[in-house]
């Protein structure tokens, strides 16, 4: 199910960028046609002044880690502003495709990619892209919460912009603020911002280092399964966040859990590994799609519980 | 219902025939051999405390601290030592510090894995070589061609003997820290320099103040590196670095050797003072290490 390439070699930066995705992937996959109507992918309609932001077009996407090949020829689409969850069973590369969005993997050695992902029609493999740069629009939320242990829940929500060097002293407390306002986190530490970021719950911890995210102002944020070390509650206010951010960011989520992914994505991308333990995708599609009606049986299988 | 006595369990009849007497017997000797071995390690310990205590403590007076050293037995005092120690010292981290720590960094965060090892290997090495030999090395470098001893070249030797031990412990630290933070600043778009600092040597720092003062110690304790080069001096020297300067271990040295019951009881005195630095140093460290067993 491999999406069509021309699309992807140029990317029109129109403010009708997203639909103009829609539809021509739709032409090629019928099956794309029904997220046109599907409420609300992402975007306020109303608020249009600048092209919406954060889609990225992956094509024919390998990553090596030294000779192994982990992820296999993945071409892929994820719309701006909406949710797109990645499932599939242990070890099918989806933490390595995530990885690769935002050029995390490079931190093992060895790792390298072929192919090419574009945030906006630039490639952020282009020689002339900085790593660096690349990370402050495209964020990451890790697995366990891991918030900066030697600092505040205030110098951990800045953390990003004081040791960038891009802030000016009076901003930064609006920033905190806003970033914990809009992970839903304010309220419960407003009045202990200089307590210390490790003393608060794993929940808080989590939304913590989603706000310590969102404080550099990202486009598109990467979540590795964010809520599988969190117990049930905090990870219900894990996804209603979600849910918010989904208006102003775009997201990906890799998860274990495929109710989750059933609640909250738009789109879902469905991947599991070969014989020689590389990675491929199966099939992509709204996430509705995916769940109720899959095309290809191995998605069938697995989302009924009958493998992985 | 008659057969149950010919018929016992087979677990029964194992337990009953074997009693081990020759095992049990053996088992007790060892253990015994094991203890006494225990204590013999810890009598030295007590020893040296108790001795150097109770000998220490009656050396110890105002002329001691504030007088410098003066020949033949009359008088005189350990000041000349005291300083020399506290300079040396001092600038000996100075040096070793940056070194070590930077060392400890490099192989940790950025060597490749061939050329850590390497380096580890040179330092554990380093570790071990005799002290005196550091002197020596040193005596050639700073002392022959000056034609004079000094005490920048027993600082030097001294950095020398700290520099490994607070590499290796820097990167023994470093390994604590979770890879996970690291993550969470490079994904924050934070260079790598700045994650290196800010971040994992900052998360690490108790630990790595910890080897520091171990090194510290460590150093204020040698002798045989300042033989060659710092030599020991009467006098007090205030700053001079080209020229001799004492320290306590070697006052210790010079004087535990005079025929003069004064002067022995003033290495007994200092033997006292560094003592008391010395585990100072090394119990506050414990006490930190224990109390807060991840960085």
């Amino acid at each position: 199910m491999r999406r069509p390439d021309p699309m992807l070699v140029e990317t029109p930066s129109a403010p009708a960028d997203e639909a103009a995705a829609s539809t021509s992937s739709g032409a090629a996959d019928p099956a794309m046609a029904p997220s046109e109507s599907a409420p609300s992918p992402g975007s306020e309609h109303g608020a249009a002044t600048e092209p919406s932001s954060g889609r990225l077009d992956i094509a024919n996407l390998n990553v090596y880690y030294g000779t192994f090949r982990a992820i296999i020829d993945i071409t892929l689409t994820i719309r701006p502003h909406a949710i797109t969850a990645i499932i599939g069973p242990s070890g099918c590369g989806k933490s390595t495709f995530l990885r690769s969005l935002n050029r995390m993997h490079e931190v093992i050695p060895d790792a390298r990619v072929e192919g090419s992902i574009k945030l906006d029609g630039i490639d952020v493999y282009d020689p002339a892209v900085d790593p660096v740069q690349l990370r402050r629009v495209v964020g990451m939320v890790f697995q366990r919460p891991n918030p900066f242990p030697t600092m505040s829940i205030y110098d951990n929500v800045v953390a990003g912009l004081r040791l960038t060097g891009r802030h000016r002293a009076a901003e930064l407390d609006e920033v905190v603020e806003r970033s914990l306002v809009r992970a839903a986190l304010w309220d419960e530490v407003k009045d202990k911002l200089r307590s210390n970021g490790t003393s608060l719950s794993g929940g808080q911890q989590q939304r913590l280092c989603i706000a310590r995210a969102l404080a550099v102002n990202p486009e598109v944020i990467l979540m590795d399964e964010p809520a599988s070390a969190l117990d049930p509650v905090a990870t219900l206010r894990i996804e209603e966040l979600m849910a918010e951010l989904r208006k102003n960011y775009t997201i990906v989520i890799v998860t274990h859990n495929m109710q989750q992914a059933s609640r909250i994505s738009d789109q879902t991308a469905f991947f599991t590994m070969g014989d020689d333990r590389a990675g491929y995708l199966v099939e992509m599609d709204d996430t509705i799609q995916i769940f109720t009606n899959p095309r290809n049986q191995l998605t069938e299988d697995y989302v009924s519980g009958r493998f992985g | 219902m008659s057969a149950t006595i010919t018929t016992q369990p087979r677990s029964v009849a194992i337990l009953r025939a074997t009693s081990g007497g020759r095992r049990t017997w053996f088992d007790r000797v060892m253990r015994s051999l094991a203890l006494l071995a225990a204590i013999a390690c810890v009598i030295p310990l007590g020893a040296v405390l108790f001795f150097v205590t109770v000998r220490g403590i009656a050396a110890v007076n105002l002329d001691l601290l504030t007088k410098p050293a003066r020949a033949l037995g009359v008088g005189g005092g350990a000041l000349s030592a005291i300083l020399g120690t506290l300079q040396m010292v001092p600038l000996a981290a100075l040096l070793a510090v940056p070194l070590g720590v930077l060392a400890g960094v490099y192989i940790h965060e950025y060597g490749s894995a061939r050329s850590a090892r390497a380096i580890r290997f040179a330092a554990d090495v380093l570790v071990g070589v005799p002290s005196i030999l550091i002197g020596i090395f040193v005596f050639t470098f700073l002392v022959l061609p000056f034609r004079q001893y000094n005490a920048f070249a027993g600082s030097v030797a001294l950095a020398v003997i700290m520099a490994p031990v607070i590499m290796r412990t820097t990167e023994e630290v470093l390994k604590l820290v979770p890879g996970t933070l690291r993550e969470a600043s490079l994904a924050l778009g934070v260079p790598r320099w700045r994650t290196t600092l800010a971040i994992v040597v900052r998360t690490a720092l108790p630990g790595i103040l910890t080897g520091i003062m171990l090194a510290v110690a460590r150093a204020a304790g040698e002798t045989a590196p300042l033989l060659f080069t710092a030599l020991g001096s009467r006098l007090v020297n205030f700053g001079d670095f080209g020229k001799p300067m004492d320290a306590l271990p070697m006052f210790i040295y010079v004087n535990a050797r005079q025929p003069y019951e004064l002067q022995n009881d003033q290495a007994w005195g200092a033997a006292f003072l560094l003592l008391v630095v010395v585990l100072t140093v090394n119990i506050l460290v414990r006490l930190r290490s224990t109390r807060r067993r991840t960085p």
